[in-house]
């Protein structure tokens, strides 16, 4: 399965009339070789599934700079952290859940105690990996990834974006947690689009309520829209494609703006953006707001479609938070 | 300019050890807290390394590139490391005094955010050599000759890390890094042999590949030798199995309490008083 790259049949987007793109991990990929030249300190250190992450783009490019410490998740965080402390920017990878669940502790004491330059990047998060079950599932990486002081936390919602944000990511001092998906995803996005850490992304305006996502919930949060504009009722769409340091800003001005906030992501209730917004919102802006998540369980094996669509991320089920927030 | 402090002679280097054992005593007794036995058992690689001629680093510019490093991965031995720095000028008497209190970067464990003289934040037990190989393969890419030692203590091989890393060093042929275990046989809640017993740990690496030698650590001289014959190993990674006593050097003083191990916890200003006498 590893080196394919499967068609989304979850066919996001395409109510709004996206094209599907490429998937992000294929983006970040492709990105991070075509950043080697340009920043030579620039090294990858893979736990052998790097032909999955897509970091063998850049270590067959780059060979000397790819180190592959094989499947010892603590160890490849502990190995970056000690390139970081010497000048250079280690790009670790691995599935998220295996990086952030199996090397919390090396995390937190060989990277963001220290404030370390080491970018870690998570591939097959969220449930849409499909077949490969709940084993492989990242849902709680953002919760784990944020509570640590000096984190910063992105997940791009598109190949483009994520390609700007893998040099944003370069180009940050300090620690950074990307999250990846596994799928193919709609282009949100134009080729020469920026990304700016810390600054959430308004791809869709609307009055009536405001739809915040991240990811590959950004697609699915357009083709919410969609249909509710179909219903006389208009959303603006925010990408919070930065879940650390938040766009407090943007989570004031929608509340204020537009007085709903529904929030919709790939990820547990617990500690994901959902909170992370509530809590801005609570203490700055108070207004109704709903939740499109996972819950709080984990999913199984199955169609990346099919998962959607029993765990409850689709257009339909962010449309019924919507007509439920603005009925409150 | 970073090049290693001449070279202390064997006489000279016991007089060193002596003298930053004085200050372990002091500054954990100041502090009320902390781990001098586990402290003690260190010293004379500590010494070594940084008066015998090994490692070359600078006051002036402790973050040179160039520079070698020294990670000690059994950080709650930090009081070896501070006191040596303090012997060796890059701290004072006082400074060191305000070990563990509220304020002072010299702080329980290292915190390398804090102090430039520390190559790692560690405390968590398992990570260091982790972090030793990182710079060491750093290094070798900027086509550096800095050579790394990381400490490790024996009972801290019972973390899985540690055995990741040293599988990992052996494929990298790191030939610039240097692995000590610090064998002092205890620790928190008993013997090593008692708590989780590894066994001999000279075949474990040499079935890795590493180049390996086992010495009495808390003699001068086996110690000196064996740092010495690691920095001529090049093509792969060296390891020193140093046998040590926890608390050596005050071990008739922990006698008297009926406790070899004394595991983080300072001496008593009496007992502290007796140490120094031994000490003097």
């Amino acid at each position: 399965m590893a080196g394919t790259t499967p068609t989304s049949n979850a066919n996001i987007g395409a109510l709004s009339g996206l094209k599907l793109g490429k998937a992000t991990r294929d983006a970040f990929g492709t990105a991070l070789k075509d950043l080697g030249a340009e920043f030579p300190n620039v090294v990858t250190v893979d736990g052998d599934v790097g032909n999955s992450t897509r970091t063998e783009v850049f270590a067959k490019a780059f060979p000397e700079r790819g180190f592959n410490v094989g499947i010892a998740e603590s160890n490849m965080v502990g190995v970056a952290g000690g390139l970081a402390a010497a000048g250079k920017i280690p790009v670790v990878s691995s599935f998220a859940v295996f990086l952030l669940a199996n090397a919390y502790d090396q995390i937190r004491m060989s990277v963001a105690y220290p404030g370390m330059n080491v970018k870690l990047v998570g591939s097959h998060a969220g449930i849409s990996i499909g077949e490969d079950g709940a084993s492989q599932m990242a849902i709680e990486d953002f919760a784990v990834a944020a509570a640590l002081p000096g984190m910063t936390v992105i997940c791009p919602a598109d190949a483009n974006s994520t390609k700007a944000a893998t040099r944003a990511m370069i180009e940050h001092n300090g620690p950074v947690y990307m999250r990846c998906g596994r799928i193919e995803v709609p282009e949100i996005y134009p080729a020469d689009t920026k990304f700016v850490i810390g600054k959430a992304n308004q791809v869709r305006d609307g009055k009536d309520l405001t739809i915040i996502a991240t990811g590959l919930m950004v697609g699915i949060a357009i083709d919410a829209a969609t249909l509710l504009a179909k219903d006389g009722i208009t959303a603006r769409v925010l990408d919070m494609h930065t879940i650390k340091p938040l766009d407090e800003a943007a989570i004031i001005k929608a509340a204020s703006e537009t007085g709903r906030i529904v929030v919709a992501e790939e990820h547990l209730m617990a500690g994901g953006l959902g909170s992370a917004v509530a809590s801005v919102v609570v203490k700055n802006k108070p207004v109704p707001m709903e939740f499109v998540n996972v819950g709080d369980t984990y999913a199984e094996s199955g169609d990346p479609a099919g998962l959607l669509q029993k765990y409850g991320l689709t257009a339909e089920a962010v449309v019924a938070a919507a007509k439920k927030v603005r009925s409150r | 300019m970073t090049a290693a402090a001449p070279a202390l002679t064997i006489d000279q280097l016991k007089d060193a050890a002596k003298a930053i054992r004085r200050l372990i005593i002091k500054i954990t007794t100041e502090a009320g807290s902390g781990h001098p036995s586990s402290s003690l058992s260190a010293v004379e690689v500590v010494t070594a390394l940084y008066f015998g001629g090994f490692m070359r680093h600078s006051k002036a510019n402790p973050r040179d590139p160039k520079r070698d490093r020294f990670i000690l991965s059994k950080g709650h031995a930090v009081p070896v490391l501070y006191s040596a720095l303090c012997h060796a000028g890059y701290y004072t008497f006082e400074e060191i005094m305000t070990l563990r209190k509220l304020g002072s970067p010299f702080e329980g464990h290292p915190n390398m955010k804090r102090l430039d003289t520390m190559e790692a934040s560690t405390g968590s037990l398992g990570q260091g050599l982790s972090l030793g190989l990182g710079q060491a393969l750093a290094c070798r890419l900027d086509g550096l000759d800095a050579h790394t030692y990381v400490m490790m203590g024996d009972g801290e091989m019972g973390e899985g890390q540690v055995w990741e890393a040293i599988a990992a060093a052996a494929k990298y042929k790191t030939g610039n890094l240097t692995a000590i275990v610090d064998q002092n046989g205890y620790q928190q809640t008993g013997s090593t042999k008692t708590v989780l017993d590894l066994n001999a740990f000279a075949p474990k690496f040499e079935a890795f590949g590493w180049h390996t030698q086992t010495i009495n650590g808390n003699s001068q001289e086996e110690v000196v030798a064996a740092l010495t014959a690691a920095r001529k190993v090049t093509d792969r990674p060296t390891a020193i199995i140093s046998q040590t006593k926890k608390g050596f050097g005050i071990l008739p003083v922990l006698e008297t309490t009926g406790d070899l191990n004394y595991h983080g916890k300072p001496l008593s200003k009496e007992l502290a008083e007796k140490a120094l006498a031994l000490l003097a």
